[in-house]
């Protein structure tokens, strides 16, 4: 356990902690007013542990669609995390099996985000820095929605105190980390037109898996870097 | 809200839970099962975090009002020169001056 790498991770989480901690009062609050009791909400945030999947899987129980569908759903949400194993394999090649079992557990947007950010910088995706970071957002995220469920309606509109800002400005700020990278402009210009236009057409959260595709096909069109010039760290202190 | 467990739903969060870990590990698993990795694929996979995280910014940007996209603007350019916690915080006020002050 290196204890630096452990700080780190513990200071990077708390950003993350803060940030996404409105969304799991919000989720805590949405489930039990969808009919989940305060256990299975907490069930629910601590063995799924994926927002977006959640709001939309709760969404749909609250509306008695069919559980296959509702488990189906939670998977479409969720089928970007598939790219986000793939593209941490580099970093985490050296983890035990039940280290990596359990990093696969905690690989959340942010986890990822950062881990790639750490691994392209050189300071490596240590399992102290992991762990650490992880840590930090998963108890917040779990205590975040029993606080969410058990206030339930005292929160209200989130758009009221200006929570709703958080988690946007907080991918903003990812997506900004990595502007170094080759074909950075042509990748965020087609994924937002896609996701955009998916958004519309057809609808949230397709339009997360449509407009990253359109972003990743744009990136194999693109004439590939020259095989030297890999140094391409992406910038950004400790967002 | 009481404190109980309904079998029923107990099982749809545990599938759900495994479907979703399925997604965390199912990519690794593909690809440290080949052998070498095309330089196509190498150039998708370094742009997953911009394309997908992307999506997770400009729908919110489009779809929101004036009082969302000056504050995304604003912490934007924050971001630029000072990413972290500070960003966040303009964000944050920049939406609140919208919404309190200005009544967008």
């Amino acid at each position: 356990m290196n204890r630096s790498d452990f700080r780190e991770g513990l200071r990077g989480g708390v950003i993350v902690a803060l940030s996404s901690a409105p969304f799991g009062a919000l989720f805590g609050a949405v489930a039990v007013d969808n009919g989940l009791s305060f256990l299975e909400t907490l069930l629910m945030s601590a063995t799924v542990y994926a927002g977006a999947s959640q709001l939309v899987g709760i969404e749909l129980f609250g509306q008695r669609v069919e559980p296959w569908l509702v488990v189906l759903s939670v998977f479409a949400v969720n089928f970007r995390h598939i790219l986000y194993s793939a593209a941490m394999a580099k970093y985490i090649g050296h983890y035990s099996l039940a280290q990596k079992a359990l990093a696969f557990f905690m690989l959340i947007d942010p986890a990822f985000a950062e881990g790639v950010r750490r691994g392209e910088s050189g300071q490596g995706v240590s399992f102290s820095w992991y762990i650490g970071f992880g840590v930090v957002v998963y108890l917040s995220w779990s205590i975040a929605t029993m606080l969410g469920a058990f206030f339930g309606r005292m929160i209200g509109d989130p758009a009221s105190i200006g929570i709703d800002i958080l988690l946007p400005v907080y991918f903003l700020g990812m997506v900004l980390a990595f502007r170094r990278r080759p074909g950075f402009g042509p990748i965020v210009l087609a994924s937002a037109l896609g996701s955009v236009a998916a958004y519309h057409f057809v609808g949230s959260p397709w339009h997360v898996s449509l407009g990253a595709a359109a972003g990743i096909i744009v990136a194999t069109l693109l004439p590939l870097p020259a095989p030297v010039a890999e140094s391409a760290s992406p910038e950004g202190g400790e967002a | 809200m009481e404190g109980t467990l309904d079998t029923g739903t107990v099982l749809l969060i545990l599938s759900a839970a495994v479907a979703t870990y399925l997604t965390r590990v199912g990519g690794y698993v593909l690809i440290t099962r080949m052998k070498a990795i095309p330089p196509r694929m190498e150039a998708a996979l370094n742009a997953v975090p911009a394309a997908v995280l992307t999506t997770l910014v400009a729908p919110a940007f489009f779809s929101g009002g004036w009082d969302v996209k000056i504050a995304m603007v604003a912490a934007l350019l924050v971001a630029l020169r000072r990413p972290g916690l500070l960003m966040l915080g303009v964000g944050w006020a920049a939406v609140m001056i919208c919404r309190q002050f200005l009544g967008l």
